[in-house]
């Protein structure tokens, strides 16, 4: 076991699997709370497009994923608050076109000689020490957020009306709130991959939501998992030569059926 | 002194205004009951009164400060429409549902402290919840969810209670119990209260003014004379014959 610790690679990684697995299920707490899960799946295609132009015009990945992030999110809500369009229908809109753009870009960038496989189902045992210091960077700065505006948070998800009555600045709170997840997006995909980033951001907090008493208790336990299941998937991932993204989520959906019929078990034994 | 004071105001877009002229106003203590048919305007006028929207004409004073430049929310405790409609999954206990209430008063970023436990503990207990205050919402009955709800507003300790049609969804025994309370909060506490309300001849017990709306006002004034009168006629557009009820079917 303690081989693993040898490999500065495998260190990164475990690192960076750290921050992404602390700070995906932080902000999909609120996503899944207010019914937005689709979000981060939605955001996540749209970085495709967004690594696409950066790989082609040479701008920072990060950077590119997380302002492509960002203005689909954004616009997506004008387009909701303004053109009263239904909301998960935009977030489709938003995931085709973004996936669509990502393909054609891509497939310039394939003769540029980049791999998007890496991009869409994560290359963690990749990251070099810059990544690790950036992704490391971000989820700290978005965790800091989370942290400052936690009350807000749930005050908003769980009664928006009552929190505007209350004279929180509800408006401005939700547009940092599209930053936080923008950002988290775009550094868990460099870590899960694109198409994996979703998942990673509910799967933890619908465990947690299986477990918890409180809403305290559905964001640590939803935090705990993601950490959890991340670091267990890594290691899983190295021994058994798999993807580390991939084998990172089947863990998490195992563990979700786990509870689930444990959960199940339990109700129906209090039931006897 | 004037808790509420509307003047004038008109809300709707162009020809179609849902409120016309409205002005009334109420008093320090008092408990107004604001009741009209379907469609009448009295949500839109709450809305109005806690800044969800502005109006096209007239003017709105909370405290004696426009309702636009008003910042000072701790002092308005608001229980909304269908507020035990809420998403019964969310994983919340009354606790935590409760000190929400404070968080207006907090201000960003601060965490709540012993004084805003202690003012959580205060609600609870005001409205005979305090053994419930680790259970989760989603599992109370909505007589109790509704008493959860009166906690968090009288938490951030207002100065005016604002209910928009909070029986729904009550059966009559937590109805009598819910009217009970209020009477019992402006009594004793000395609450100002504004009620809006279909159920006229219940809350007309216990409130001490009644203003009648249907886009327009029609009447505002003491209970009594509403019930005698024919304004009951003129805001519901037929015939109205009360029929007294105890709460008990």
């Amino acid at each position: 076991m303690l081989a693993l610790f040898q490999y500065d690679f495998m260190l990164r990684a475990l690192l960076a699997g750290l921050a992404v697995g602390c700070v995906c299920p932080a902000v999909g707490v609120f996503l899944v709370l207010r019914r937005y899960s689709f979000l981060a799946e939605t955001l996540a295609h749209v970085s495709l497009a967004g690594l696409a132009i950066g790989l082609l015009l040479g701008i920072l990945p990060f950077a590119a994923t997380f302002f492509t992030a960002l203005i689909a999110a954004v616009a997506v809500e004008i387009l909701r608050a303004r053109e009263n369009l239904y909301n998960d229908a935009l977030l489709a809109l938003a995931m085709s076109g973004g996936l669509a753009l990502a393909v054609v870009l891509f497939s310039y960038s394939q003769k540029l000689g980049v791999d998007a496989m890496g991009y869409l189902f994560g290359s963690i045992l990749t990251l070099t020490p810059g990544d690790l210091w950036l992704i490391t960077a971000v989820a700290a700065l978005v965790l800091a957020a989370v942290a400052f505006l936690y009350k807000e948070l749930y005050f908003i998800s769980f009664d928006e009306e009552c929190a505007r009555v209350a004279g929180l600045p509800v408006h401005k709170i939700n547009f940092v709130f599209i930053f936080l997840v923008a950002g988290t997006v775009s550094v868990a995909v460099r870590v899960v991959g694109a198409l994996l980033v979703g998942a990673l951001m509910v799967i933890p907090v619908l465990i947690a939501l299986l477990l918890a008493g409180s809403f305290g208790q559905a964001f640590r336990y939803a935090v705990g998992t993601g950490v959890a299941v991340t670091l267990a998937g890594l290691i899983a991932s190295y021994y058994l030569g798999t993807a580390s993204g991939g084998t990172i989520v089947l863990l998490a959906v195992a563990l979700f059926v786990l509870v689930l019929a444990g959960s199940r078990i339990k109700g129906l034994l209090q039931r006897r | 002194m004037k808790v509420v004071d509307i003047r004038g105001v008109s809300y709707g877009y162009g020809q179609n205004l849902v409120l016309k002229d409205v002005s009334l106003a109420v008093e320090k203590g008092d408990a107004l009951a604001l009741i009209g048919p379907n469609g009448a305007g009295k949500t839109t006028l709450v809305k109005l009164l806690l800044g969800l929207g502005r109006p096209v004409a007239g003017e709105i004073k909370l405290f004696g400060t426009a309702v636009e430049k008003f910042r000072d929310w701790s002092r308005v405790g608001y229980i909304p429409q269908k507020a035990i409609a809420f998403d019964k999954r969310f994983p919340v206990t009354v606790e935590e549902v409760v000190l929400a209430g404070r968080f207006g008063r907090l201000g960003l970023g601060r965490r709540p402290g012993k004084e805003d436990h202690r003012a959580v503990e205060e609600a609870l207990a005001a409205v005979d919840m305090l053994p419930y205050k680790q259970n989760l919402l989603g599992r109370l009955s909505g007589g109790q969810q509704q008493r959860v709800f009166i906690a968090r507003a009288l938490a951030g300790r207002p100065q005016l209670l604002v209910l928009d049609e909070p029986v729904a969804g009550l059966d009559a025994p937590a109805l009598e119990g819910f009217y009970a309370l209020l009477a019992r909060l402006n009594r004793e506490q000395g609450l100002t209260i504004m009620i809006v309300s279909h159920d006229t001849g219940a809350v007309a017990r216990w409130v001490n003014r009644v203003a009648c709306l249907n886009q327009t006002l029609l009447y505002y004034g003491e209970p009594e004379q509403l019930l005698s009168g024919e304004s009951l006629t003129a805001l519901y557009g037929a015939p109205v014959r009360l029929v007294a009820h105890t709460g008990r079917l």
